[in-house]
């Protein structure tokens, strides 16, 4: 049987809608399945106290100072070398093989697993340079993971900076590092915030780089060289091991809002780099 | 001795001062210096990791020979025999369905927020697809275990914990990359090409799947190629719903390990040999993967020179 041309559109447009509504009825279904099972049992309790017998009671206070510590440094190490590397390929450089086997790096970096990562950071920075299970190793790890996104995000927010701007920079007299830091990024900071608060996104949710290299202490970290559990390990123990599904729950409900907020924050400021650059 | 710290102090004033001067002088070129040395931290990043897994990993693999190794199904860490095979069917077997599953569903919504949708519904999906794709993937993992497992197991038979139920989880968390990238591809396509086969008399379809998808069709390539990249690397959602049993599987409802939770459990324990085959299993990992993200890196950089 041949479809007509007009039956055939019918049908495909339907079909796409279908599917495509079935993703985002997955997004709903997944979000509220946590939240519905875990936004009741958060209380400021939870959220204030450390955990008790391995979970099953008390909260997750030390896992939240655990992610915020782990994450925080990540970003921090990795902003300056990946707004560093995207100023260079977009300001200071032309198109050579050079950039092209920086870009083939951070392009690879980015389709590393995060196990590999994680395989790394345990064999590098735990064992090699004696910094042990701790928030530095994690931290040093997720930093590379996350250099991709900050790499691609400045070039691609640097790049949208109009041309016309760096012409009236010079014209003024300034040198390139002038033009660079007051005129290129300061336009550009909001994209490149984007690209930021995206990478913050992606560690909090990382789990296996930071299981094989910031250990899953449960405690409250004292030093950079102590071990700490993330927020994602933390749940990811809890209900693996079937310690407490309530709390679980709760803990996912933590995460999935932080990762809400983070995604509408970098909406919000994409928002107001293209209006800024349009 | 007054006289010597004077001197000394001089030295050093005289040194910070030149110093000062030089950094004045060729301030530019310095700057320039330093972000050269930044930019190739990615590549020196990716030459170590690459370095550190081989240098674990491969004395095993060499130990074993790279036949046994990948077609042994022998996995006895405690008697020093390390084969993989059953973890490589087991990969290949859930990147497979994760394409299906993710692919369909990744294209459609390329092809719905391109094409069918009207701009307004394009700024509430595109938002919903980021974050899809921010949603840790233990959650998904959790979420397989807690809905989807109990599922096939009531309603199609065998365990729960299955290729079938890795599959959809997998499919579900690589959806976002394959339309991110799909949408970009399509967007690139002159708007010529559409407007010609509309005013030629095209229907919409027909101008999507036979233009569009057409012109489009080695970026989507590249967009599912990456999307078998992410598959293949995810291990937590993997690790909680595939088994990890050390069998091969038989169909989509039995039980499967995969390379990355092959690593991802045993990891706390391993000490030894044990632990250097677990880098060998990242080793044959790393380079897969590695494969195929250079495909698709090839791909996109052909249609880039190709527009050009």
């Amino acid at each position: 049987m041949i479809l007509s041309p007009t039956r055939a559109q019918y049908l495909a447009v339907t079909l796409m809608w279908t599917l495509a509504l079935v993703t985002i009825s997955a997004l709903l279904f997944v979000i509220l399945f946590i939240l519905v099972r875990g936004l009741p049992h958060i209380s400021w309790e939870f959220l204030s106290q450390s955990p008790r017998s391995m979970g099953r009671e008390g909260g997750i206070f030390p896992m939240i100072i655990g992610t915020l510590l782990v994450t925080g440094l990540a970003v921090l190490i990795a902003a300056p070398i990946g707004v560093g590397t995207a100023i260079y390929l977009t300001e200071y450089t032309r198109e050579s093989k050079l950039t092209a086997v920086i870009r083939f790096g951070a392009d690879c970096l980015a389709g590393i697993p995060s196990i590999i990562y994680g395989l790394f950071g345990f064999v590098f920075f735990v064992i090699t340079l004696g910094m042990g299970l701790s928030l530095i190793s994690g931290a040093l790890t997720l930093a590379i993971m996350v250099l991709p996104t900050i790499i691609r995000t400045s070039e691609e927010a640097i790049r949208a900076v109009p041309q016309t701007y760096r012409y009236v920079s010079y014209g003024l007299g300034s040198t390139r590092w002038q033009m660079v830091t007051q005129v290129v990024l300061r336009t550009a900071l909001p994209g490149i915030g984007t690209g930021l608060v995206l990478s913050i996104g992606r560690s909090i949710s990382e789990t296996a780089a930071v299981m094989l290299t910031a250990g899953s202490a449960l405690g409250i970290p004292k030093s950079l060289f102590d071990s700490s559990r993330t927020l994602a390990l933390h749940f990811y123990t809890l209900s693996r091991e079937g310690i407490s599904m309530p709390n679980a729950y709760a803990t996912a409900s933590v995460l999935i809002l932080a990762i809400l907020v983070i995604n509408v924050v970098a909406y919000w400021l994409m928002h107001q780099f293209t209006t800024r650059i349009a | 001795m007054i006289e010597q710290q004077v001197g000394a102090s001089t030295v050093f004033m005289l040194n910070y001062q030149a110093l000062r001067g030089f950094f004045y002088r060729h301030r530019e070129r310095t700057i320039a210096l330093v972000l050269l040395a930044i930019a190739l931290s990615a590549i020196a990043s990716l030459a170590i990791i690459t370095l550190f897994i081989f240098k674990e990993g491969l004395p095993i693999i060499v130990r074993m020979g790279l036949d046994r190794f990948l077609l042994s199904s022998d996995w006895y860490p405690l008697e020093g025999e390390f084969g993989i095979f059953p973890m490589i069917v087991g990969s290949l077997a859930v990147t497979a369905g994760a394409m299906v599953i993710g692919g369909t569903l990744g294209l459609s919504c390329a092809i719905v927020l391109i094409q069918f949708c009207p701009p307004r519904a394009v700024i509430f999906l595109k938002p919903c697809i980021e974050l899809l794709a921010g949603i840790p993937s233990v959650v998904y993992g959790f979420i397989g275990v807690m809905f989807l497992v109990p599922l096939i197991r009531d309603y199609l038979g065998g365990p729960g914990l299955s290729v079938l139920a890795s599959s959809v989880v997998l499919g579900v968390m690589i959806l976002p990359t394959v339309t991110s990238i799909s949408v970009d591809a399509l967007q690139a396509v002159p708007p010529r090409y559409r407007e010609g086969s509309i005013a030629i008399g095209a229907t919409e379809w027909q101008t999507t799947h036979r233009v569009l998808l057409k012109a489009a069709r080695s970026g989507i390539v590249a967009a599912i190629i990456l999307g078998m990249g992410r598959a293949v690397g995810e291990t937590m959602a993997v690790i909680m719903v595939a088994g990890n049993t050390l069998e091969l599987p038989h169909s989509i409802l039995d039980p499967v390990r995969t390379l990355t939770s092959n690593i991802a459990l045993e990891m706390s324990y391993a000490t030894g040999d044990h632990r250097k085959a677990l880098f060998a299993t990242g080793v044959i990992l790393f380079v897969i993967v590695m494969f195929l993200n250079t495909i698709a890196l090839t791909i996109s950089r052909n249609r880039r020179s190709d527009k050009k």
